[in-house]
């Protein structure tokens, strides 16, 4: 026995505790849940972006064999206030539940097919046949953009906000930059399809479901169809990747169980690849203008960051990327807005890093430009602007160290070996870039329970109803409950994905980690308190008689502290104990988002290659140091971080999903031709964490990380590929036909 | 009528004998399989609509399924056997999740139908490590966090496993500089991220898969 | 998928005799009839299961040529011995195709018969494609069209052929072998694609009752000297922009002979003879070669969003030659 051996567990890099489970086929996602008499559900989807359904041909898909249910307007259930009653980004939207025509977007839900297999159902949607009135959509963002409106807030933010004089800041410029940039509509393709299975027992409701917040699906069920909350349970212990699309309750959840409540069976509704391209959001197209005003030394004086993105026609979602530009640089002068363009388009939605991607890339090649216009190196004009208080609100930084991240990043790419000029690297033929950027992600924190439970066995059961969604949340909290309570991480079992557990916030906004983690430590830290306290007072126990203060807990001993011999196994204890002992607690973020801005920060060093006649991009290296408070598992956070950089690399080169104008239909709407990602894209990606715990934002000194690794990357690349090629590309992707 | 020729109509007395519909796993002991009399290979003609006995052995174990044709690998191993570790991505070959090894060769069986991998061998992530300790290829990419949500998991797996077949049979890839050469081709890292291309990890990670085959690779030989 | 017959085909007649039959198509890899399904594009009254036919073999003709059974998988044609170093050409483009997976399933035969990824051909909620319903129009003329042909296209389709395999067939001279109950047929490799002028719907010579059953190669001179060169977005696992291949027989630094044939530009595998004539006789040097590049794309019509396929073709020409060379 070492005194020390569970002290230190937070932060080490411990395996995936569901690592097993995952590599054997053992972890089981939504659409494998199979309750008995389980049938299967196709949603058929519209073919025009406007108008309404005036005929819809059921005769035949209702004689197909197997069908069981074509569901649609002209039979769905009147769902209380036309379906819109659980609005509330978000768990709530504005979805598409057969109670009226009216077709909004092409593929929006139409109808819903249910058989007794999922060949039947398959073959029987393909036979529902809608014809359609159609009205004139809006479709051209160029075109609707004269349209734009303001809308009601950007994410809780309000749309528009002004500091300083930015005229005034753009009259005393002596160098300005000002372009538009644009990011295109993209996709998050999980790999894992959204699914839903729904279960009626008796009036109430079980639902497997692919999400990112169990107790947001059920919340936004219940409401939908006019039920307590208290019947709605969800269920979802492992999803296949989320990335911000699994963070709303798509219409599809609300559909199948619709018509599982219609067929009195259990339906399993899994939305086909092709789907994924419209009803369940994706990231929208922006146009940013950055305007920057500096001085010489480089110094900024001004900064506009105007921001005009699409929605749709039945819900304003905004992608707020100019909100990065009101905590980025000390500039005294600024001026950041967001308009919308309504069109006929599926509702966009959070997707990795909304608004701090898109906005990043806007901000940090404007910045870029302005290195470029000065002649100084990029990282000393960030270093010139370094904000030691967010700009916008005056506010100083709950912990910032994003020097500590240029400084280490630089080192460890090499940055020194830069030549300024552009073109002025090359290997052999091949043209050789090295740009930079700043990466950056604010730091969010809600309410959320947890409970610890001894087992008999003295092992502990500990719950949160959250999710893990690839984030690692079932290792790290397992590793924050074994460290809190003083036993191996082998002796704790997590268990998450459950609204039966007590309830967690959404796994989005990079905020899991932080709001369930100080309440994992709180329910473990009382129950640890619980069991000193019932050992100290029990006569037949090793430490009976110590003060409760005497006594710890490590390695799954409970020892009195001055005095070793006196111990015993928490196993022992726990046998003694024949009924449970558990303890619960909620834990809430406090006054820090008052006090402070709260941010996480990064440097993102890339390093391309590009073929100077066929215009081909390669990626053989990123560098990267972040500051995001202190890591809970370096393994984990590491490969997270990579990832992240993996979506920057595929945001900036390959990523974009088509709209066809004419019939608003995506034209890529499959993973052959819209590209993520290979793994032959992907070479040497090196993160670097500055370990500064932020213990001003939650008591664990964490910060949470799920977006962060994207920003900063796009802006980087195009950066790299400027200095490599000479040629300043805005827009994005940036794909080898630009560079030609 | 042709004794090899399964009709719709005919279909039903089968299915009341393995008594059950087509959701489940119909049966797979000898007896059943040898009552119901069906052949041991794909019946000639099935017309459409028309259940077919299909016979798989799936990691080791002999599965006496009643399909239709249409049905695919993917959704027989996931649906009718109920062996779920083999993902559906895509169920267009484009992701590679549903990388399954047939005869040791690697497939996508959302593209295969069922009823033409009669005989095969047929082997999914399940049958990897039948007896509890993981694989080398799986405990590499537990060690090396060779996956986040773990849904490609399976798939570059089982696509790794067979990789590291192949490259020991000295087959070439995209990355191979030179087609012509002979002998032993170095299972370097842009060897191995060309060879798991056909994979997509959308958690993005590729660092460490390919540390994970690259360390399986070494410790395998 | 809809419902089909299935039928499987134990000999070359079972095969002959149900496709005799009409509406039915042939499963072999399934790799892109099996996709086409599942999208509702092909919906065949029935299937014929070919897998179990004897053509899988790969057999030295006595020309010193090879004929390639319809059934061989594209990873065995890949790395057998004879391919590797008398056709490296074809060994290059067949394993920058698809996935190892993909390759895995996926038969020369069928590799052949391939259909195009045209965004609006593969999805049937797009009304217009006159490939998929000949006279409903074409999307694709005014939708996002990067990925679509500059050459050879029609006001009826601008889709373009999708295989890299078949590129490199081509610059080898090989010949589709096939079978009906009327016989047999060669078809020259050039000739077996078609353009889609009025009728679109139409990508190959093959008649419905036919039967791919082998591609013959005859003794190539372009071992020593050949490239496959695939420019596309992704580093891999993805569909040629462009692609060339380039096969040069040099005497010193004239060259003898040559084929020049791109991908991903056209309705077919698409012979630049104009590029082929520039460098037939001329010696290799920078003029030849940019000569060589720019008669790649006579006659090229680019759409709004594919200009830059005819200097990225142009291009690959130029490089893909250079790297032939210098093998």
């Amino acid at each position: 026995m070492t005194q020390t051996a569970t002290s230190h567990v937070i932060g080490q890099p411990l395996d995936r505790t569901d690592g097993p489970l995952k590599t054997t086929g053992g972890a089981r996602y939504a659409a494998e849940f199979r309750p008995a008499g389980l049938c299967h559900a196709v949603m058929v989807l519209s073919t025009i972006p406007a108008g309404r359904i005036v005929a819809l041909d059921t005769a035949a898909p209702e004689a197909s064999p197997g069908v069981l249910l074509v569901l649609s307007h002209r039979n769905a259930p009147s769902l209380p206030k036309h379906g819109d009653a659980a609005f509330d980004p978000p768990a709530g939207r504005v979805l598409s539940l057969l109670q009226d025509d009216d077709v909004h977007y092409n593929r929006q839900p139409i109808a819903v097919v249910v058989a007794d297999s999922f060949e039947h159902a398959v073959a029987a949607a393909a036979l529902v046949h809608a014809q359609y009135e159609r009205a004139s959509p809006a479709l051209d963002f160029q075109r609707e953009r004269a349209h734009a409106h303001t809308p009601k807030d950007v994410n809780h933010a309000p749309p528009d906000k002004r500091w300083g004089d930015v005229a005034a800041g753009e009259r005393v410029a002596e160098v300005r930059v000002d372009a538009i940039y644009t990011t295109p509509m993209q996709t998050h393709n999980p790999l894992e399809p959204h699914a839903t299975v729904a279960d009626w027992q008796n009036g109430k409701l079980t639902v497997y479901d692919a999400t990112q917040y169990v107790s947001g699906v059920r919340d936004a069920l219940a409401k939908t169809l006019g039920m307590a909350a208290d019947d709605v349970r969800v269920v979802s212990p492992f999803v296949g990747g989320g990335f911000g699309c699994k963070g709303s309750t798509w219409s599809h959840v609300v559909l199948a169980a619709m018509a599982a409540r219609q067929v009195g069976r259990p339906v399993k509704l899994v939305v086909d690849r092709t789907q994924m391209f419209g009803p369940v959001g994706g990231r929208p197209h922006t146009r940013q203008r950055v305007a920057l005003g500096a001085r010489r030394d480089g110094t900024l004086t001004s900064i506009r960051h105007e921001l005009v993105a699409q929605t749709s026609q039945i819900e304003d979602w905004t992608e707020p990327s100019a909100v990065v530009s009101r905590m980025m640089y000390a500039c005294p002068n600024g001026a950041t807005s967001h308009r919308l363009v309504k069109l006929n388009i599926g509702t966009p939605t959070f997707q990795r890093a909304p608004g701090e991607a898109s906005g990043n890339f806007a901000l940090e090649v404007a910045m870029d430009e302005l290195a470029v216009s000065l002649h100084v190196d990029p990282v000393a004009l960030r270093l010139r602007n370094y904000a030691e208080r967010e700009p916008a609100t005056g506010k100083s930084f709950s912990s910032k160290h994003l020097r500590e991240c240029y400084a280490q990043a630089a080192e460890r790419f090499g940055w020194s070996r830069r030549t300024g000029a552009p073109r002025s690297m090359r290997d052999g033929n091949t043209l050789v870039g090295y740009g930079m950027a700043t990466a950056s992600y604010p730091a969010h924190r809600m309410a959320a329970s947890a409970r610890a439970v001894l087992q008999p066995d003295g092992t502990f059961v500990v719950q949160s109803g959250s999710q893990d969604i690839g984030t690692g949340t079932y290792t790290v909290m397992t590793q924050v409950a074994a460290e809190t309570l003083g036993v191996p991480p082998a002796h704790v079992h997590f268990e998450l994905g459950d609204t039966r557990l007590p309830p967690a916030p959404v796994s989005g906004g990079s905020m899991s980690a932080a709001s369930v983690g100080p309440a994992v430590q709180a329910a473990c830290r009382q129950l640890r308190e619980r069991l000193v306290s019932l050992a100290v007072a029990d006569a037949t126990s090793p430490v009976h008689g110590s003060p409760s203060s005497a006594v710890t807990i490590d390695d799954g001993w409970m020892i009195v502290r001055d005095n070793p011999s006196r111990r015993e196994t928490l196993a022992a204890f726990a046998a003694r104990h024949r009924q449970p002992l558990e303890a619960s607690a909620e834990a809430k973020p406090g006054d820090a988002k008052e006090r402070y801005a709260l941010h996480s920060f990064g440097a993102v060093f890339a390093e391309v290659r590009v073929d100077p006649e066929l215009g081909v991009i390669r990626v053989p290296r990123v560098v990267a140091a972040y500051d995001i408070g202190r890591p809970l598992n370096l393994k984990t956070a590491r490969s997270q971080m990579q990832g992240g950089i993996v979506w920057g690399v595929g945001f900036a080169l390959l990523e974009e999903t088509l709209l066809e104008l004419r019939s608003g239909r995506i034209a890529n709407a499959n993973l052959a031709e819209y590209h993520v990602p290979v793994n032959a894209d992907i070479q040497s990606i090196d993160v670097l964490f500055v370990d500064h715990p932020d213990y001003a934002f939650n008591p664990l000194g964490i910060r949470g990380i799920g977006e962060i690794g994207i920003t900063g990357v796009p802006a980087a690349l195009a950066n790299a590929i400027h200095h490599a090629t000479g040629r300043r590309l805005r827009d994005l992707p940036i794909t080898l036909d630009k560079l030609l | 009528m042709d004794a090899n020729r399964l009709t719709a109509e005919g279909h039903a007395r089968r299915r009341f004998l393995l008594g059950t519909a087509s959701l489940g796993v119909v049966a797979h002991t000898p007896s059943l399989f040898a009552a119901e009399d069906a052949p041991l290979v794909a019946s000639a003609h099935v017309e459409r609509g028309a259940l077919a006995p299909v016979r798989l052995q799936v990691n080791g174990r002999d599965y006496m399924l009643s399909l239709e044709p249409r049905v695919t690998l993917l959704d027989a191993l996931r649906e009718y056997i109920g062996l779920t570790g083999t993902k559906k991505g895509c169920d267009r070959g484009q992701c590679g999740a549903c990388t399954v090894l047939v005869n040791d060769r690697r497939i996508n069986a959302c593209l295969a139908l069922a009823i033409a991998h009669q005989g095969d061998r047929i082997r999914t992530v399940e049958g990897l490590a039948p007896h509890g300790a993981l694989h080398a290829v799986q405990a590499a990419f537990v060690e090396r966090d060779g996956f986040q949500c773990g849904y490609c998991t399976p798939g570059q797996i089982c696509s790794a496993v067979a990789m590291l077949q192949e490259a020991r049979s000295d087959t070439i890839s995209a990355a191979t500089q030179d087609v012509r050469q002979r002998g032993p081709i170095a299972l370097t890292d842009a060897e191995i991220r060309e060879r798991m291309s056909g994979n997509l990890c959308r958690c993005g990670a590729y660092v460490g898969i390919v540390a994970a085959v690259r360390d399986a690779a070494t410790r395998s030989t | 998928m809809r419902a089909f017959d299935y039928v499987r085909a134990e000999r070359i007649d079972d095969a002959l005799t149900a496709l005799a039959e009409g509406n039915t198509r042939c499963l072999a890899g399934g790799t892109n009839l099996l996709d086409l399904m599942k999208g509702d594009v092909e919906q065949p009254a029935r299937l014929v299961d070919i897998t179990h036919l004897p053509l899988a073999g790969i057999e030295p003709l006595p020309d010193g040529g090879l004929r390639i059974g319809a059934l061989v998988p594209n990873s065995d044609l890949a790395n057998d011995r004879r391919i590797r170093e008398r056709y490296p050409l074809l060994a290059q483009a067949l394993v920058s195709g698809a996935s190892p997976q993909l390759r895995n399933m996926a038969t020369v035969g069928g590799n052949l018969l391939q259909r195009t990824r045209c965004h609006y051909f593969v999805d049937v909620g797009f009304d217009a494609c006159n490939k998929r319903k000949p006279g409903s129009g074409c999307t694709a003329l005014e939708g996002p069209n990067r990925i679509h042909a500059i050459l050879g296209a029609s006001n009826r389709c601008i889709a373009v052929h999708p295989s890299d395999m078949c590129v490199a067939l081509a610059a080898l001279d090989a010949v589709v072998e096939t079978q009906s109950r009327g016989g047999a047929r060669r078809i020259a490799m050039h000739d077996f694609h078609r353009l889609p002028g009025t009728t679109p719907q139409r990508d190959t010579e093959l008649r419905h009752d036919e039967l791919v059953t082998a591609v013959t190669l005859p003794p190539s001179p372009f071992a020593e000297h050949s490239r496959y060169l695939k420019v596309r977005d992704r580093a891999s696992y993805a569909f040629a922009l462009v692609s060339v291949a380039a096969a040069l027989d040099l005497d010193g630094d004239r060259v003898r002979d040559a084929r020049i044939v791109l991908g991903g530009v056209a309705h077919k595998p698409w012979r630049a003879r104009d590029a082929e004539h520039a460098l037939v006789g001329h010696a290799l040097d920078d003029a030849t070669l940019s000569a060589a590049g720019a008669a790649a794309t006579h006659g090229a019509r680019p759409y709004h969003d594919n200009a830059f396929k005819v200097t990225l073709a142009q291009r690959a020409v130029v490089r893909a030659i250079r790297e032939g060379a210098r093998t």
